[in-house]
């Protein structure tokens, strides 16, 4: 009984938000709330010929009482299909207004189009109730007339370039923070005393930290005349400041400090329960040092190893705010772009597409994550 | 040579974790009107502007207000969910707590697209009760996780004894569990306070100018015209969070030092 309130809490506050966002992507219900009729009419068309006049005489009903404001996006809609459906449903609809609700109309008479089949199929297309227009456009792909699969034209859309980009931008900073996090989680194990306490500290007091506060940070140590730049300048190591921020440099450097602790964390808790008598026991078989640590303590660290990555890369996909104060038009993250479809453009199918692509790649690493930490490798501390 | 290696490599990355965060805080003193060093002479002008500037004042008590709300939703309806899953009689149990967990791992920029539509179609839009509740989402897991981990820790022998002394379940609760659950539950109230203080992806998409907080009006600012303002309101929130987090270690301290205490 204790639990109810909280199910039901996330269920109207969590699942059904991400239910709607999902609707989002797939639902097309533009066209099929003005011409419900139509819709109707043309449900068991099989798409070949002309569908009959029943079909038509439904257009005209549904045409005669739209109201303007609903029919617009409609025909927009069309419109981006087969240009010149604007002009073809406004002809239709003078032609429906003539004539009174049932009465028998002949379209083919008011416009020679409606006896073309690719008309109609883009009609009975668009009043289907789910699309994958979305979806495919997300990467880059639509449908051609005939229904088929193809890709954009070139230039016409970015989204898998930014997908990609999200990708790789994820993994330069996965595999950054495991070549920094790695031998420093090793260190922290081998150490002692207060330098081990001072090691971990360093580690925990960013996770503290507001990550607002530690992005504004970068933003201040790494503009032209910053701290970063003042101490290279003055080291003689470049004449001029470099540019770190507004690039891809910037975004990886603040990313890599704000997720590192997500890497060394894991990895610590790991090493820290290997025994510490196997490489002395390696040794005393005759490895080498190197031998030893490449064939004792490094596979023993992989749990570690794989369930930072994860979680780093997890978290990494999603990111928005350090891409957008610290990265330049270029370097914008899928996360980015979703938010520019949701709150500057409006554009909700794509905002829920790119949102789906983003959720089901969480979903999945996350699963993987769970699967991993059940299986017994100990995870997080 | 490997020692000297060590050495090196250990202070270069704990360096790299912590001058950054430590190198903002004098800037919030400079009397300078530019965001950096070297900063002519002390001055409390920026803090003095937080507090007299409309936007920067409404933002801090937007904060506050939003901060506490959310902790108090979080902290009865998390606490109440760890209360209810601790024994595992709950039918798919473990289901449940995956989605307690969830708002954790979901990338904020989807929760915010669907949590949009979601307070528009229940009339909370640009409210601050619709503020609350996003952020609130976020703050539960914090609080399901600290708690669970605090019920965990009770000898369950100690109910059953209150128990069989007379007391009825709602007294036990009130007077054994309840007090013993106390530490893991300011914990979780703390996480739940930072993680709204912090929020700012859910801000940008359910709230209207008048629910701006403070970390939504830094994000702006520093998209706009940032100011030495931004490393004041930094200082704010740094000062914030680690007075939480001496909290927190304060209360774990205390816990540990109990006699008795399971371990």
């Amino acid at each position: 009984m204790l639990i109810a309130p909280l199910v039901v809490f996330l269920a109207v506050f969590m699942l059904w938000p991400l239910w709607i966002m999902i609707s989002l992507a797939i639902r097309d219900d533009e066209v099929s709330e003005v011409l419900p009729r139509t819709a109707a009419a043309l449900a068991d068309w099989n798409g070949e010929g002309i569908p009959g006049s029943a079909a038509g005489q439904a257009l005209a009903d549904d045409l005669r009482g739209a109201e303007r404001t609903r029919l617009g996006p409609a025909v927009r809609r069309l419109n981006s299909d087969i240009s010149g459906f604007r002009t073809l449903m406004a002809r239709t609809q003078r032609a429906a207004d003539d004539v009174t609700d049932g009465a028998p109309i002949d379209l083919v008479a008011v416009d020679e189009r409606w006896g073309e089949t690719r008309y109609w199929r883009a009609i009975a297309n668009a009043v289907q109730p789910y699309t994958d227009r979305y979806l495919l456009a997300a990467v880059d792909l639509e449908r051609d007339p005939d229904g088929a699969i193809a890709s954009m034209p070139e230039g016409a859309s970015a989204n898998a370039a930014i997908i990609v980009r999200t990708f790789t931008i994820a993994g330069t900073v996965t595999a950054i923070c495991v070549m920094i996090g790695l031998p420093y989680a090793m260190l922290i194990a081998a150490t002692g005393g207060w330098v081990r306490n001072a090691l971990l500290l360093s580690v925990l007091l960013p996770l503290w930290t507001s990550l607002l506060v530690r992005t504004t940070a970068w933003v201040i140590l790494l503009q032209n005349e910053g701290l970063v730049n003042a101490a290279i300048t003055g080291l003689g190591l470049s004449d001029t400041p470099l540019s770190l921020i507004f690039n891809r440099t910037g975004v990886v450097i603040a990313m890599t400090h704000v997720l590192l602790p997500f890497m060394v964390l894991p990895i610590f808790s790991v090493v820290n329960a290997i025994p510490r008598n196997l490489m002395p026991a390696a040794a005393s078989l005759g490895a080498p040092p190197l031998r030893a640590f490449y064939r004792v303590l490094l596979p023993l660290s992989m749990p570690g190893v794989l369930a930072g990555s994860l979680l780093v890369f997890m978290v990494a996909i999603g990111y928005y705010i350090t891409p957008a104060l610290v990265g330049g038009a270029d370097d914008q993250m899928v996360a980015s772009v979703i938010a520019f479809f949701a709150l500057e453009t409006a554009n909700w199918g794509m905002a829920g597409a790119l949102g789906l692509i983003l959720l089901a790649a969480t979903t999945i690493l996350f699963i993987v994550y769970g699967r991993l930490s059940r299986s017994g490798a100990p995870i997080g501390a | 040579m490997l020692r000297v290696i060590q050495v090196i490599f250990g202070t270069a990355v704990a360096a790299f974790l912590v001058v950054p965060i430590v190198a903002i805080l004098p800037l919030a003193f400079t009397s300078s009107i530019f965001l950096n060093y070297p900063i002519p002479s002390a001055s409390m002008r920026w803090f003095d502007e937080l507090a007299e500037e409309p936007v920067w004042r409404m933002s801090i008590i937007n904060s506050l207000v939003i901060g506490g709300a959310a902790t108090l939703v979080s902290v009865v309806l998390g606490t109440a969910g760890a209360l209810g899953l601790r024994h595992g009689r709950i039918p798919l149990g473990e289901a449940v707590r995956t989605m307690f967990l969830v708002p954790m791992v979901v990338p904020p920029v989807v929760l915010g697209v669907g949590l949009q539509i979601t307070l528009v179609r229940l009339g909370l839009a640009n409210s601050h009760l619709g503020v609350v509740v996003s952020h609130a989402v976020l703050c539960i897991p914090f609080v399901v996780v600290s708690v669970s981990t605090a019920l965990a820790g009770i000898d369950t022998q100690v109910e059953l004894a209150a128990a069989s002394l007379g007391a009825g379940p709602l007294r036990t609760f009130r007077r054994v569990t309840f007090p013993l659950a106390f530490p893991g539950i300011v914990t979780g109230g703390v996480f739940a306070f930072a993680t709204s203080l912090d929020e700012v992806v859910l801000t940008l998409f359910v709230a209207g100018p008048n629910q701006r907080t403070l970390a939504r009006q830094m994000f702006s600012s520093i998209r706009e015209n940032i100011s030495p303002a931004i490393a004041a309101a930094a200082f704010l929130l740094i000062v914030g969070t680690l007075l939480l987090a001496g909290l927190v270690a304060l209360l774990r301290w205390r816990e540990r030092a109990r006699p008795g205490a399971s371990e």
